[in-house]
């Protein structure tokens, strides 16, 4: 299984490392090309500004678009997702919605199908201002999604590439797999 | 958690900025983040006096007007500054040689704070002593409003460069080495074991061109800080837009030639060389 993470700018070496801890051959994206046989893709936290014109400059917005593979956006990564931008979740992402820097806080999060709570960073965090029918909300900070799915779409608004708790990239690995399973 | 930020501002490029237009410019063309100022470092260095932090007032002019982060500076050791800056939730503050030191002897102690900070450093022991007060993110310093590279290079090979000699210590060498780099052996250690810097990693310092942003990158840093490269010269927008793409697309020679041509007059520069020692920035810090 090869995931690619996007790596224009932003956390992309955490979720690299993060993946090959959990055995997973990770490979670095800059260019519609390195896409090309991958099994999933991973878009990091970072600023989304930054992120969406580089992504524009070299097409990889349309071949994201056309990419059939699972998607996992984390922060910013999900805010490239929604359907204001790339238009791959049915949900609407309000940037920078917990506060300035000083408001970044972390905090444990209940997520489905977990018993222990997962250690939830949250910087500059954008929230989720609108969900569509489809989309399973997984997880909720005051009211607030912060982990979703529809589909072969995993998004958070939160960090888990910053911590050592690798059950939400398991999550992601497990949607891979299922896909993986209905296309062969 | 507070370097966590800066994790975020890794491979992008954060701009210099003196007004809400600027800053405007700055966030399309893609920086990660902008730093308010009142003057960027050439213009200090034209104008002489006293160097202190920014007005409030066109630091909140700044904020309301982008949505990326926004860092301000306050002087080294004025942690008055500093608090002021933190009530006016700054997303980071730069204690920086680049205004006027307010104290000789003392750098503030950043523990105490919510926001993060980052601060400048010529070699390794420099960095580890501003990690050891605090600091979230390092910069090399280079030497500021120049537009001259040599400093940020010769400033990024002595902290990498250091570092990969730390690696090759014997464990009982380390606490020697770390009263060589009158740096705390704590954090000596942790760098002799995982090869890099506990916190993200810039350069700064004399960047003009996307080359130069490209040769920072290539040789270890995470990002990169542009003062008076971009708003110096003949086209900001364009040159700011070619060196977002050149830090991200640093190893890739095709495309850097693409981004590198047509863009008109970089800023002037003084050679660095030719500073006198009481004009040099990059000594200021302890």
């Amino acid at each position: 299984m090869t995931i690619g993470v996007l790596a224009l700018q932003g956390a992309f070496r955490e979720h690299v490392a993060m993946l090959r801890r959990l055995g997973v051959e990770a490979v670095e994206v800059r260019l519609p090309p390195q896409l090309d046989g991958l099994d999933g893709l991973v878009i990091p936290g970072g600023e989304s500004t930054a992120m969406l014109r580089l992504m524009g400059l070299y097409g990889l917005d349309e071949a994201i678009r056309a990419f059939p593979a699972p998607l996992f956006g984390t922060c910013a990564g999900m805010i490239v997702l929604d359907r204001e931008r790339l238009g791959l979740i049915d949900l609407v992402v309000e940037r920078n919605a917990f506060g300035r820097q000083v408001a970044s806080f972390e905090a444990p999060i209940g997520i489905e199908g977990d018993d222990e709570p997962f250690p939830g960073v949250f910087i500059r965090a954008p929230w989720v201002a609108d969900a569509g029918p489809g989309v399973a909300i997984l997880a909720e900070i005051d009211g607030h999604p912060v982990l979703a799915r529809e589909g072969r779409v995993l998004v958070a608004s939160f960090h888990p590439e910053l911590t050592d708790d690798t059950r939400v990239h398991e999550r992601f690995l497990q949607i891979v797999r299922e896909e993986q399973g209905v296309r062969t | 958690m507070k370097s966590g930020l800066a994790e975020m501002l890794k491979g992008g490029v954060i701009m210099d900025v003196v007004n809400a237009e600027q800053a405007v410019i700055a966030e399309k063309a893609g920086a990660v983040a902008v730093m308010a100022l009142e003057r960027v470092p050439a213009d200090i260095r034209r104008d002489g006096g006293v160097a202190r932090m920014s007005d409030p007032g066109m630091i909140r002019e700044i904020q309301a007007a982008v949505s990326v982060p926004v860092m301000a500076k306050c002087r080294i050791g004025h942690f008055a500054e500093a608090q002021i800056l933190q009530a006016l939730e700054v997303d980071y503050i730069d204690e920086s040689e680049v205004l006027t030191p307010a104290d000789i002897e003392h750098h503030v102690d950043k523990w105490g704070y919510t926001v993060p900070f980052v601060c400048g450093a010529t070699n390794l022991g420099e960095a580890l002593r501003r990690i050891g007060e605090g600091a979230a993110m390092i910069r090399t310093k280079g030497e500021a409003g120049t537009g001259d590279v040599v400093n940020a290079v010769t400033h990024m090979r002595a902290v990498f460069g250091g570092i990969r000699r730390l690696q090759s210590l014997r464990s009982e060498e380390l606490y020697a080495e770390a009263k060589n780099l009158q740096a705390p052996y704590e954090i000596v250690r942790w760098v002799a074991e995982n090869g890099r810097l506990p916190v993200v990693t810039f350069t700064a310092g004399g960047i003009a061109t996307p080359a130069d942003a490209s040769l920072c990158m290539q040789l270890g840093a995470d990002g990169v800080f542009v003062g008076s490269g971009i708003f110096k010269s003949g086209d900001p927008d364009l040159r700011a837009k070619a060196i977002v793409e050149a830090t991200t697309h640093f190893a890739d020679a095709k495309i850097l030639a693409e981004v590198s041509t047509g863009l008109g007059e970089p800023m002037v520069g003084i050679s660095s060389a030719s500073l006198t020692d009481s004009e040099r920035l990059e000594v200021r810090g302890w």
